[in-house]
């Protein structure tokens, strides 16, 4: 069962997101990705499972190997949709930030 | 550069977490959010009213480029100078709900300090939805640069 899947829930795992950089140089196997990490090969086959479900990932046969790319188009929309609002929140307190070592030094 | 604020919001749930690192002691930290004066300053908004303690509340009005005005109130739950601060916050004249805040501030060195903000929402439709607000309006001024990270990371 994997009921309401979406971007959101991919990248909020630390282990998915390395993968996906690990995938934004290269496409790589399932094994060559596997060989990347710590963590037992069923888990990172699961990771890519949720990451291909979430459309974040597309497999492609080339002979006997199966090889993951990231999709981009999808990484943009996660980009698109976060980014903003985290800006925001960035530019407002680096304003705070600066304000308050004025109000340091004035003092 | 790895950024400074940090937002976490996991799928499927009605909250999230935003975390920021400032090259400032938690006092100063604290006081930013303490003192009218330095809330206008750093918010770019006008302060209405600000009662830092428990059973106290705030009301803020911004004034958008246009010249629209926005108000801002919520009731302070806790008041706890230099380390925590629980609020509602409500966007007046909005579709959106009240939403749950707790700010926490922690000294990190003498000199730096870290703040979390752990913000509630009725829903997790709500939250999803607020957080696409900014993109919606076009405040994001970095955007291109955006684009850009993204542009290489995507290749």
């Amino acid at each position: 069962m994997n009921l309401r899947r979406d971007v959101f829930q991919a990248i909020a795992d630390p282990t998915r997101r390395a993968i996906l950089l690990l995938l934004a140089s290269q496409a790589m196997t399932a094994g060559a990705i596997a060989s990347n990490f710590d963590t037992a090969r069923p888990t990172v086959s699961k990771h890519l499972q949720i990451l291909t479900e979430c459309e974040l990932l597309t497999q492609e046969q080339s002979g006997r190997e199966i090889y993951y790319h990231i999709n981009a188009k999808k990484m943009k929309a996660i980009a698109d949709f976060i980014e903003p609002f985290r800006m925001m929140w960035e530019q407002r307190f680096n304003k705070l930030e600066s304000i308050m070592k004025k109000y340091k030094t004035k003092k | 550069m790895e950024a400074k604020t940090k937002i976490h919001a996991e799928d499927g749930k009605q909250e999230l977490l935003i975390t920021r690192e400032f090259d400032l002691p938690v006092d100063l930290l604290f006081r930013a959010y303490a003192e009218p004066e330095l809330v206008e300053q750093w918010m770019g908004t006008k302060v209405l009213k600000l009662e830092n303690k428990k059973h106290g509340g705030y009301h803020f009005v911004t004034t958008d480029p246009k010249g629209n005005k926005h108000g801002f109130n919520g009731s302070i739950h806790e008041f706890i100078p230099n380390q925590k601060i629980t609020r509602t916050f409500e966007m007046e004249n909005s579709p959106f709900e009240v939403q749950l805040e707790f700010l926490e501030f922690e000294p990190l060195t003498d000199d730096t300090s870290r703040l979390t903000m752990h913000v509630i929402y009725r829903s997790v439709a709500l939250r999803d939805q607020l957080l696409k607000l900014p993109f919606a309006q076009g405040i994001n001024m970095a955007h291109n640069r955006i684009q850009e990270i993204v542009g290489k990371l995507i290749g």
